[in-house]
């Protein structure tokens, strides 16, 4: 992959022509101070700063939801909230989480680390870079509010199916879609601004297949993102011609659609959710060689098993439809195309394990959340293999089977990638390494936590729990329990996360320039903390032997 | 294919042997048909396939872990890339999922072959209850969850069958073909039975079809699968399964109770008579929304205890509850009550909670208005 010792001779150039300290620091001298600095600025490591405090605070407040969710779930009978509240917990949780949490999260990554990467001085477009993420505390702020409006907030689950989402919708909708456009201008806004960067502002020298996976990866992702955000604006503009304009789009009554509505959707959705892991890919592609010590073991065939999954992801979505009443043909098609999801993805776990495979490995906070997202992505990834199956997944469809399953793969899966990724960048973002006792009790509180409260929906989901329910039947009592002392315990660990990243921020042991033994990509020629301005004259990789 | 089915059967046996209690408590019902059993032998296979990857593929992650940890001094070999292993970890997955795709596509194919049928029911989803149309057969009725209020909230103790029970089941006869016909009359809803293998979405504006035979007699529970707002967790699907003759008795029983109903549009009824049913009808129906004082969950549900605008207006109240109110939550229920409910209905609306207009509408106008 990228340079596996930094050419010494080029980083000086770069140092050098990046200015001595004292012409830094009259050019620091320009900034704002305050909150306006923060408003204003176009720095690619502020806004990624800014990024990931968005979704860090987004996780918790989809977390407090989640854990209210899990309190009513704590017993059968209905304890804390009305049906109604909980079909809006259930609701903003899921878009929260989705939009708020992990897709700015990984948005945060790529400011952060993309032109650090690829050594480059910033981001492409640093203006449009304030932009898309200012859009994002609007947007949230507006769909956190309609909680406080007549007739509540959304309340009809994250895919807002029609008609359900339209004329049986609250009178909030047309505030939910209005923030849902926001947030959707933000993502292709910031997925053209790594696209800018990837392609235009690498250093010379860097073929795009001399990339970090993260970046390959992100690259991709940013591809989806312009391909699918505009179907999903698409989508939210006829509800709201619907609602407010008499249209009938999705209204039977009117001689519209339901099913199309669906459709729709998840031609967005079902690549959003790759969205949503193949920078966790990237993440994990780039975390296990460091600790393994080794080259990750097929750079090549990562890149091509990710670009596959990514073309597959448009070929599957009727596979979320199973049960709406598709023809045979349609029902096959979607079928086979979903399992051949299998082999591109197996292909990556597979090169994970041989990468580990004659190593030298050792178990760094990072390298931790990074096995356990290996371990437990497998395990969402199996469920995903069985949901495949269309027989068996009229049973599955619509039951905590499939909660256990995307959360498998969300929150294991890419909210742990996540997690591995903040531990691991930490020491360049700060200058110093985060607490590795308390990373350590913070991995393993997650790693329990999140297995007791997502491996026994698998079990209440086949017994024939629907998801989506405030109340439930007595023999699902157990499991319910077991995932909501689960929940408690996984949502209270996060108090610890923060704690690590404040203690972490405040100080610790100092990180050299290359925090970690094994690191062998650009960012880790840059000083700890990076500078506010890196590579501001390119590296020279001309002639550099990459692989 | 034949092979693969045995296979399955031996695990599922595997399975069924050292399970801990009834199966389904943990896994997916086998079931009581063909169909589901298929399904459970699917279920099982691509479970036990799954399982077995896994333990290779974690048994050589964890050795590795373990082995080449550099607290044992192991010290990294570097290598990478191997066409031949690549290829090999590419095909295996993939013959193994071809593998898997021939039941299941037979499966499949057998599941939505719903012709030649016995008996067609049509399945209406309506926000929060089920109706079923014997077609043909001139019986229709509404099913509502049976489970009290009170057992929800916890001041009562909870039944056996809490959530999963309701005031009329779906009856069926046993060894019939039944093709049932799934659709909406507001938002989407799901009609699930797990020991059926059926779930089909009832979707406004379309009929989904699907079918099942039941092969032994009982009661099979289900619930409602796809969110469909406020009561989406309290509309359970309960099927009885009964021998033919006792199915014939049955039908013949509803048969004459539709009978006797339709002769009660006739005659004239009393104010009191009208809206003792109308409470009924009210409470089953209505209460969800508009509440059992009447005072609505505004502003989606509009109050109807002191609504100026229908007491003051005999005309828009009877329009409303026959027709609907188009782009809003509030169904047209000409279709799915009779004109002595939908009456009664109206009756006990317009003197109950204070709202004392004294208006006593009669069923033949209501008939009149629905069928003129």
């Amino acid at each position: 992959m990228a340079p596996k010792s930094p050419p010494k001779a080029t980083l000086e150039h770069s140092q050098s022509a990046s200015g001595s300290a004292a012409a830094h620091h009259v050019e620091e001298r320009h900034y704002r101070s305050g909150p306006l600095r923060w408003l204003l600025t176009t720095n690619h490591k502020e806004i990624g700063s800014l990024y990931l405090i968005f979704s860090l605070s987004m996780f918790m407040i989809g977390g407090a939801m989640a854990l209210i969710i899990r309190l009513e779930l704590f017993q059968p009978g209905l304890q804390m909230v009305q049906p109604e509240f909980f079909n809006q917990m259930t609701t903003m949780h899921g878009l929260i989480m989705v939009f708020g949490a992990v897709m700015p999260g990984f948005v945060g990554l790529a400011n952060w680390m993309i032109p650090l990467q690829v050594g480059a001085p910033d981001m492409a477009l640093p203006r449009l870079n304030n932009f898309s993420f200012w859009l994002l505390p609007i947007a949230f702020t507006l769909l956190l509010s309609t909680l406080l409006m007549p007739g509540g907030g959304p309340n009809f689950g994250w895919t807002f199916y029609a008609p359900l989402s339209t004329t049986y919708a609250p009178p909030s909708t047309t505030f939910f879609i209005f923030a849902l456009h926001m947030a959707g201008i933000s993502s292709i806004l910031g997925a053209i601004n790594i696209i800018a960067t990837i392609l235009n502002l690498r250093a010379p020298g860097m073929r795009l297949m001399d990339m970090t996976l993260f970046v390959w990866t992100w690259l991709i992702t940013a591809f989806l993102l312009i391909a699918v955000m505009p179907v999903l604006a698409g989508v939210i503009t006829m509800m709201l011609l619907d609602i407010n304009f008499g249209t009938s789009f999705f209204n039977a009554a009117g001689g519209g659609d339901p099913v199309l509505f669906q459709h729709l959707f998840w031609f967005f959705g079902h690549p959003e959710v790759y969205i949503m892991i193949l920078p966790a890919f990237g993440i994990v592609s780039v975390i296990i060689p460091t600790f393994a010590r080794k080259r990750l073991f097929g750079y090549a065939s990562m890149v091509y098993a990710t670009a596959s999954i990514a073309i597959l992801s448009f070929l599957v979505w009727a596979h979320h439809m199973f049960a709406v009443g598709l023809p045979l043909v349609a029902e096959l098609f979607f079928m086979y195309t979903t399992m051949l999801i299998a082999v591109p993805t197996g292909v990556k776990v597979f090169n994970w394990i041989t990468t580990l495979f004659r190593g030298e490995i050792t178990f760094e906070t990072p390298m931790l959340f990074a096995l356990a997202f290996v371990v437990l992505f497998t395990i969402g990834g199996f469920s995903g293999l069985m949901l495949a199956i269309a027989p068996a997944d009229f049973q599955y469809h619509d039951t905590y089977f499939v909660v256990a399953h995307f959360h498998y793969v969300l929150v294991p899966g890419a909210v742990f990638s996540i997690m591995a990724a903040v531990y691991y960048w930490l020491p360049k973002w700060t200058g110093h390494y985060p607490d590795e006792r308390l990373g350590r009790w913070h991995f393993w509180l997650s790693v329990i936590g999140v297995n007791l409260l997502f491996f026994p929906m698998h079990f209440a989901g086949l017994a024939g729990m629907p998801r989506r329910i405030p109340d439930y039947a007595l023999q699902f009592a157990d499991f319910n329990m077991a995932s909501s002392i689960g929940g408690f315990l996984f949502g209270f660990s996060q108090l610890l996360f923060i704690w690590v990243i404040v203690k972490c921020v405040r100080g610790g042991v100092k990180a050299p320039a290359s925090a970690w033994e094994g690191a062998t990509d650009l960012e880790w020629t840059v000083p700890s903390p990076a500078p506010l301005h890196t590579f501001e004259t390119p590296p020279d990789l001309r002639g550099f032997k990459f692989h | 294919m034949r092979k693969m089915f045995t296979l399955a059967a031996l695990l599922a046996s595997l399975d069924s042997s050292y399970s801990i209690s009834h199966a389904s408590d943990w896994n997916m019902p086998v079931g009581v048909s063909q169909v589901s059993r298929d399904v459970y032998g699917l279920h099982m296979i691509i479970f036990w396939i799954c399982v077995v990857i896994g333990l290779i593929v974690f048994g050589v992650m964890f050795y590795s872990l373990y082995r080449y940890r550099r607290s044992k001094g192991a010290k990294a070999v570097q290598f990478h890339e191997h066409t031949t292993i690549e290829i090999v970890w590419t095909a295996i997955p993939f013959l193994i999922l071809i593998a898997m795709a021939i039941p299941a596509t037979a499966t499949l194919k057998d599941m939505y072959d719903a012709s030649e049928s016995d008996y067609d029911v049509m399945i209406t989803g309506h926000q929060w209850r089920w109706q079923y149309d014997y077609m043909g057969e001139d019986v229709t009725f509404f099913s509502n969850m049976s489970t009290p209020r009170e057992q929800i909230a916890g001041t009562e103790e909870k039944g056996e069958h809490y959530l999963l029970e309701v005031d009329q089941p779906l009856v069926l006869p046993v060894d019939r073909k039944i093709r049932l016909l799934t659709t909406s009359a507001d938002v989407i809803h799901s009609w699930w039975v797990p020991d059926l293998a059926v779930k089909k979405d009832a979707i406004p504006g379309f009929v989904n079809e699907s079918w099942t035979r039941i092969e032994e007699p009982g009661i099979y529970r289900g619930q409602c699968a796809e969110l469909c707002g406020k009561d989406h967790g309290f509309m359970p699907v309960v099927v009885h399964a009964m021998e033919q003759e006792q199915f014939d008795a049955w039908l013949a029983e509803r048969k004459q109770e539709a009978a006797a109903e339709a002769g009660g549009v006739d005659r004239e009824w009393a104010l009191e008579e009208l809206v003792e049913r109308g409470e009924k009808v009210y409470a089953t129906i209505c209460a969800s929304c508009h509440q059992a004082e009447g005072q609505g969950m505004p502003p989606t549900f509009p109050a109807l205890a002191g609504n100026q605008t229908l007491m003051d207006d005999l005309d828009r109240h009877i329009d409303v509850v026959v027709n609907g109110v188009s782009g809003s939550a509030m169904a047209a229920f000409s279709g799915t009550l009779s004109p002595v409910d939908i009456a009664a209905l109206i009756t006990f609306e317009r003197n109950a909670w204070g709202n004392d207009t004294g208006d006593a509408v009669q069923p033949a106008d209501i008939q009149a208005l629905v069928s003129p």
